[in-house]
This record gives C-alpha cells, structure tokens and sequence, in this order.
C-alpha cells in the first residue's frame, strides 16, 4: 500500500474536543493545498464513549474514506473516570487507543497520551505493533497541556505532535488558531503546539510517512453535506424552518438556526415532528418558503402533515437524515434503509420528490431542486440523506457558492394575476381548477390577498376546494394531481442529476445511491487503474425514478451490482419495482453493520461476482440476482 | 395597507352575510346541531370587528367542527385530526396581518391534539382558537370523547367509560392560554361578544363552545338554564387573578357534568406578551411581515456566499 496520503485519526471520549481539533486539522491541510476528506464516528452519548474522526488528505479528488488508516492519535477517553461505567462498556480509558487498532495499516504511526493511557491495559499490544511495523510515540500530552496552560490543551498538543512527525508546517495551524482564540487562552495554546512540535523532533523518528504536497487553482472552503443543505435553503429563498432535535437531522437544523434571524427569518423548535411539519406547511401557506426535516422516527410522525401537504398542493420541503433502525436503532451510524419509508409513507397514492444527493455539493445541488419544483409544482420534496453525509467535510472551490439567489413562490399569483384568473360564479378563486392548465398546476393564491379566497383542504375538493365526492371531479383531481409527476419528470431529464463513471464500456456495472456512492467512485476508479472494466452508475433522483437512465445502464452491461447500506436490498427493489425484468442481471452488495463502506470491499465484492461468487471477508453480503 | 395583500387592514364596514357562501352547501350538520350556533356567533364577531373575509384565515380540523369552513366564507384551511394549530400558528407567524382563527371538535383539540393544544398555549401565539364541545365523537357515530362524563356508554366504552372527563379550561389556564372562556351555542349573544374579546386579545384566546349535540348526546334543553359568572352575583371573582380563575374553572367543570352549565370569560392576563412579540424582541422574528418580502421586487436577498468566508 502507498501512503500517498495522510489518514489521520483523532480518538477520544465524547466531550473531548475531537470534533473541534479534527474541523481544524482538516482547514489546516487544505490551506495547505490539499484535498480533504472526513469521517466521523461517535457514540450517542453526551460525555464518555469511544469516538474519533478521519482526517483523509491527499493531493487529488478524494470521494472517500480510505481502506484503514495511518496515523493514530489516542487522546485517550478523559472522562471514563468511573469504575461503575467500566462493567458495562468495558475499559473505556483506553478505547480510543484499544478500539482503532484492527484498521491500522501496516507501518502506521501512533501516538497516545502516556498522561492517561496505559498500554499495559490493551492486549497484546507490544506484539501487534511489532508485527504491523508501527511506530509507537507515547507522549505525556495531558502534562504538556497543563504545564502551559490547562488540560484540555491536550489536544493541541497532538496536533503538534502530528505535525512533527508529517514534517508539516505549523503555519496554517497557527492561523487557524489565532482565528478562533485570542489573549492569554491563544498564547498558551501556541506554546503547548510547540512545545509538542519540538519534544517530538527531539525524538529519535523511525517511520515514513509524511504529508503529501498539494496546490489548490482557486481558494477552498471546506463544508459539510449539512451545509450544502442549508445554504441552498438559504439561496433558494426559504425563511422558515420548524423542527425537533433528532439526531443526524439536528445539523441542518442547527446552521439554519443560527442563520435565520440575521436575515429576517424564523426558525421553530417546537412539541414534535408532527407540528414541525405542520407548521412548514402553514407558513408555506401562508407565503413563506419553509422547510421541515428528521430522522428516521421523527420523519414517521411528519407522515400525517406529507399527505396533506401532497393533497392541498402547498409546496413543502422536508429533510430525512438517515440513521440505523429499526426503532431507535444506532442513532449515530449511518444507514440507507429509510428509502421506502420516504418513498411510501402516508396513506393513500404518493405525490412526491425525492432527491438522495451524495456529497456536499449533490446536497447543495439538489436541495435547490428540491425547493425549485416543490414551489413550481405545489408538490412536498424530500431531500434524504443520512448521518455520514451530514457530518461529512470535504473541500469545495469557494466560488461554488457564488450563485444567484432565487426565491420566488413558483406558481404562485399576485393581486393582478388573481383578477385574471377563474372565479367560480360567487366569486371564489378557482384555485384547484382542472381545466386548462399546464402541467397539471394550479396556481394558488395567499391568505390576505384580495379575491383569492379559497378553502384548502385535505379531503378531495371541488374547484374552489370544497369538499367533494363526485366521482368525475375526483378522476379529475387525481388525473391533474398525476400529470405533475409527468412534468416533473420531464423537468428532472433536463437536469440530469445522475452520475455515471468509470470505463464506459465496461460489461460490469455498480449502481448505487445517496452517501456511498463517492466510495464506490473510488473503487471503480481503482479498479479501472488495475486493469479490470468496470463503470458505476449513482442515482440520485429517487422520485420520479429516472427509469429510462437506469434502464439503458443495465442494458449496457453484462450483471450489475447494486451497493447499499440496508439489509433488505431496498434500493435494489426500487430498481425493479420501477424497471420491471431486469433479466436477472442485478446482484447486491450489502452492508449494516453500522460503518460506511470502504473502497476495498467494493473492490473485493467486483472481483468475487466476477469469479462466480463467494463470501466476502469484510462484514458485507453478497446477495445473488434473482434466479441464481 | 398592505401592497401584495390588500386586504389585509382594509377599513371598512362589512356585513356578515359576506362571511356566507355564494353557493352555500348542503350543511351536514343534524337539525339542533349547537355547530350551527358557532358559526353564527364568528360571522357576526368577524364582521362587528370589520374584517374582510380575505384577510381571515380559518383553520380546522377534522370531524362535524372541522366542517366549520365549508360554511364560512374566506382563506380556509381543513387541516388533519388534531393538526389545525400548528398549521394555524405558523400561517400567522409568516403573516402576522392574517387574522388568524383555529376551530376544531373536542376530541380533536383535547385529544389527538392535545399536545399542540397545551404548546400553543404555552407560547400564547396571537390567536384564537374555538373548541367545539359536545362532550361526543360525533361524526363517527357517539363514541366516548376526552370531555365524555365518567360512566359514559357508547360502542366503544360498552361498560361506561372509566375515565374521568378532561378539564378543558383548568388545563388551558396551566398550560399557559391567556384569554380562557366558555360559552354557549344556547346563548349566541354571549358566544358573539367573546369570540369578539378572543379575537381582539393579544395572546392565545381560548374558546371552550358548548356545542349540543342532538344526535348522539344532549340536545340544546339540556344546556339551559344557563349561568354567565359574569352576570351571577354567585360567582365574585377577578379574571385576572389566576388562582380565583383556577377555582372558578375546577367548580364549572365538576357544574357541566352535574346539570349546571356555567358560561363566561375565567381568565385574562394582557401583560404578557404574545409569542410574536418575545420573539421580535429577541430579534428572532422580522417586524415587517415575512410574506411581504416574497412580493417585494427590491428586496436584497441574502444568499450564503455572503458568510462562505468563515470555511475557508
């Protein structure tokens, strides 16, 4: 294995400062002229509880974590301080060290807090690192930080100590620094940075690694999937968000939240995610571009309020971050099995969008899209993505975020449109009219405003929105309702929002969706260097299903392997819900055990299919075509 | 006046025949319906207090309540079970001009609903919200309901309910409402003058309307006589004091189920602020209507390059 790059993990307790240090670490590198790339792994817990994040740095596009890593920083967990806790979840002290070893590479570096870890309390750990060719760099971290300034400086001092043992310069570090902090805190925290950088070169080095070199043609801003959710929120004009705090949603919910007043907006915590819905589709009503969103168990109570936004025609968006389930499942591990949860929730026949993008710009992308045909045809859109996507930094050129806002109400009538549109013979607004319009929509008017009057309701309406059981207006309503999927579709063909890569005439295909598909654009990418053949192809419109698309990437290949997180092949069942006989060329590569996928089981599961099958070594499943 | 919504603070005298249907439907309320009685007293209040039906927004929820604007003429909402306020708050949030009213059945408000009911109270968000109570599922056909009496038969209670009834207006005052009432659909000029005072009321008016239902439970001979505290020389209490409020609520809720009906305005707290208020000051909410800028062809949109600086 080349170490052309850097896989850095920073491992510690909850509460230990990890996310901070790495977000710091990751703009440093990329000042540096580096692309960057993070993964975060947590428990749900407030304080204790092993937790790390990846740090992936390296001088061309990374899409991916890397297969393992290589270089460990062990904080070691500062609050696993009570014995009670070490019954239940072992020895917690020592997790950040004891819990990252088995994907160490070879020759991997290591550095821990002698302060607080003890390797005598890791099994056999002498042995493993003699066997594996680590470099093992124990450091009093803990009395270095309190001997400047105060212990939870610690984590200043590993970045010093990494920095040393990467030959990085401590430039960009510094800058970061002095940008978040000032006064006594900056200066004590530069002298525990280099103190660190020094005791470490100090020290006699054996290992070889270190930074890779970059340059950058423009400047960089390192963001998140969440930010490139909410900053299209932003652009595309929505002032209103009401929620509840569910893990991975809260991140959307948290960036809009500090957004909003600033610009006049409003934001809304409120009882539950039935409200929150509820509430997006009154301002929504009311004229006011809105958005709501959850997790997996709250998205389930929104089901309610899906529909009525789906029946009155009020434009609704709506996020859904994954997380493992069912229930409550693993509320920080990711998982791609609420697909038909958002496709199929709420009663009746579904009219809606669902978008699953696949990387911070995909989120910025298609949130906009989202926002763009919810408004224009009346219509909830759902934006879904999951807990790695949502705390997911890459890098992205600065000037992507250069766009021109657009926040107009789509098919929304002033006062002067109003008079010139249809009026029942009492004078009321025919808002729900079906004849003569374009696309099946409608256009509606807004509480307040003179002669648009009309009553929205979740019951099938007349005209005017009346309640109505007549059976030629509901095949009507239904029809028109219908023929804005049919436009919708059309609209979405001309924006293409799916990818495809690879060797274009390759026989062996992967198709896959949301989070994974930038790790599966490395295998492939990986595999087509070793000689194999192989394309990819990553969707991201979920609804309306690009059928067309799909189809002729399945035509063009030989067997196909559709990639995803969930143990009930549910995107694969889309696939053929939508397709039909896909002649039995479509086989799974399955993974739910909580961790994303890396590119070498990808790798591993092509090169098995292409044999004939077999079991994968990696907690993945293979799971043959139909038929086989 | 407003430019995109005209007729919003449009000032002029309106007739409550404005506030009925061109073409009005079929009612499907039962003859003796106390429904019909509602809608009467807030055609009359909307139009004693001049508004214009297109700058009134009536949201409901589901059973014969819900059916309120399909008889009342302006911007409707028929919302889902339980769901009318949270739609309701937040259309007066967008557009605070909006008056906006909410209206659903006991079961909706007290029930399924109950959760919005006590949060909405909580934040006293500028709105009125009228609860029909007849004590009775009625739509689905006289199952028990959260304001049922204890003993109350139906098919889905056979051996009488267990439960004591919910305490509507004792729970409105806790939870935080701070315009509380009962009335009447027997007494419709009582019902006219406080869903006047609700709607006028800066802060969350809660209106608790006995609403007869002829069908499956009592019919309108059971709601009289009828007491106002207010008129009663029994009942000496000041409504803005929450604790003699408190009682007075306890003694009319034990009254309903032993055969006296005791109507009026309980509480009345004008110093606190509406939810909108507390959150202009904290700088969380525009003073200018939100829905406005949507009109607004010289508004300056902010857009997120704006604050790219702070990832880079």
């Amino acid at each position: 294995m080349t170490d052309d790059e850097l896989i850095w993990r920073v491992a510690g307790g909850s509460g230990d400062g990890i996310d901070s240090t790495s977000q710091n670490f990751a703009k440093a590198l990329m000042r540096s002229g580096l692309d960057v790339f993070t993964h975060r792994h947590y428990p749900s817990r407030i304080r204790g509880g092993h937790t790390y994040v990846e740090i992936r740095a390296r001088d061309e596009n990374v899409t991916s974590r890397g297969d393992g890593y290589n270089f460990l920083l062990a904080l070691g967990d500062s609050f696993a301080r009570n014995p009670s806790e070490h019954a239940v979840y072992g020895d917690e002290e020592v997790k950040p060290l004891s819990e990252n070893l088995d994907d160490l590479r070879e020759g991997g570096v290591i550095v821990y807090d002698e302060g607080l870890l003890d390797v005598e309390d890791v099994p056999n750990f002498e042995e493993r690192a003699e066997e594996n060719n680590w470099h093992v760099y124990p450091l009093d971290l803990r009395s270095l930080a309190k001997e400047h300034g105060r212990e939870v400086m610690r984590n200043t001092a590993g970045v010093g100590a990494t920095a040393a043992l990467v030959d990085m310069d401590l430039d960009h570090i510094e800058d970061l620094m002095s940008d978040a902090m000032g006064g006594e805190i900056l200066e004590q925290n530069l002298e525990v940075l280099h103190d660190a950088y020094e005791q470490v070169n100090e020290m006699e080095q054996s290992h070889d690694l270190t930074v890779p070199t970059g340059e950058h043609d423009e400047e960089q801003v390192l963001v998140s999937g969440s930010h490139g959710i909410a900053y299209a929120a932003i652009d595309a004009g929505c002032r209103f968000i009401a929620g509840y705090p569910m893990t991975p949603w809260t991140d959307v919910f948290t960036i809009m939240t500090n957004l909003l007043p600033d610009m006049g907006g409003i934001s809304e915590q409120v009882e539950d995610e039935i409200a929150a819905a509820a509430m997006a589709v009154g301002a929504s009503h009311s004229g006011v571009k809105s958005m709501s969103g959850s997790s997996g168990g709250g998205f389930a109570l929104m089901s309610e309020p899906l529909g009525l936004a789906e029946m009155t025609e009020t434009p609704l968006v709506l996020l859904e971050a994954m997380r493992a389930g069912p229930s409550t499942g693993m509320p920080t591990k990711p998982e791609q099995a609420d697909l038909e949860h958002i496709l199929y929730t709420s009663q009746g026949d579904s009219h809606r969008v669902a978008f699953g993008p696949s990387d911070p710009k995909e989120c910025y992308e298609q949130t906009r899209t989202a926002f763009e045909i919810a408004y224009e045809y009346q219509i909830p859109a759902i934006v879904v993505y999951d807990q790695k996507l949502s705390g997911e930094y890459r890098n992205v050129d600065a000037s992507f975020f250069d766009r021109d806002p657009k926040p107009d109400l789509g098919s929304t009538l002033t006062e002067d449109e109003i008079a010139e549109a249809p009026h029942d013979d009492t004078g009321k607004f025919e808002r729900f009219r079906t004849d003569g319009v374009e696309d099946g929509v409608s256009p509606r008017s807004i509480p307040g405003q003179s002669g648009g009057r009309y009553l929205a309701s979740g019951n099938e309406h007349w005209p005017t929105g009346h309640i109505a059981e007549d059976p030629d207006n509901r095949v009507a309503q239904v029809e028109r309702r219908l023929q804005k999927l049919d436009a919708i579709g059309d609209d979405l063909d001309e924006r293409d929002q799916q990818v495809v890569y690879g060797d274009e005439d390759a026989d062996f295909g992967l198709i896959v969706w949301g989070s994974q598909q930038g790790t599966v654009e490395e295998a492939v990418a990986r595999m087509n260097d070793d000689g194999n053949s192989v394309k990819a192809l990553g969707v991201s419109d979920l609804s309306p299903f690009p059928v067309d698309e799909v189809r002729e990437f399945i035509e063009s290949v030989d067997e196909a392997i559709v990639v995803e997180m969930s143990s009930t092949k549910q995107f694969r069942g889309l696939i053929q819900k939508e397709l039909g006989n896909v002649d039995g060329k479509l086989s799974s590569l399955l993974k739910y055990n909580g961790n994303p996928f890396e590119p070498a089981e990808i790798v591993e599961a092509v090169e098995l299919e292409q044999d004939g099958g077999g079991e994968p070594t990696a907690q993945t499943t293979l799971e043959p075509a139909a038929g086989d | 006046m407003s430019k995109a919504f005209s007729a919003i603070g449009e000032d002029r005298e309106v007739e409550r025949d404005e506030f009925t249907p061109g073409i009005e439907p079929q009612p499907t309320w039962c003859p003796g319906c106390g429904d019909f009685g509602v809608l009467k007293a807030l055609k009359g209040a909307m139009a004693e207090l001049g508004k214009d039906p297109e700058e009134v927004l009536l949201c409901t929820g589901i059973g014969c309540s819900g059916k309120l604007n399909s008889y009342f003429e302006s911007y409707g909402f028929h919302t889902i079970h339980g769901r009318s306020l949270p739609v309701a708050r937040a259309a007066k949030l967008a557009n605070d001009g909006v008056e906006v009213v909410a209206a659903g059945g006991d079961g909706d408000g007290y029930g399924i609903g109950g959760n919005h009911f006590m949060h909405t109270a909580r934040e006293n968000h500028d709105m009125t919200y009228i609860v029909f109570n007849n004590e009775v599922f009625g739509l689905t056909k006289g199952q028990t309901s959260p304001t049922s009496p204890k003993g109350h038969k139906s098919k889905t209670q056979p051996h009488g309910s267990a439960k004591d009834p919910i305490r509507p207006l004792s729970m409105s005052l806790s939870a935080g409402a701070s315009y509380v009432a009962r009335t009447a659909a027997v007494n419709p000029n009582q019902a006219q003058e406080i869903i006047v005072e609700a709607i006028e009321h800066d802060g969350f008016s809660h209106v608790d309307f006995l609403t007869q239902c002829p069908t499956w439970n009592k019919d309108a001979k059971q709601y009289v006589p009828y007491v106002d505290v207010q008129d009663s020389d029994d009942y000496d209490f000041d409504i803005t004091d929450r604790r003699e409020a408190a009682d007075l609520m306890h003694e009319t809720e034990d009254a309903l189920y032993e055969g006296t009906v005791l109507t009026g305005r309980y509480y009345k707290d004008e110093n606190r602020n509406s939810y909108q208020a507390e959150k202009q000051q904290r700088g969380d909410m525009p003073e200018e209507p939100l829905a406005e800028r949507y009109f607004d062809e010289d508004y300056d949109w902010e857009r997120s390059y704006d604050f790219i600086e702070r990832h880079k």
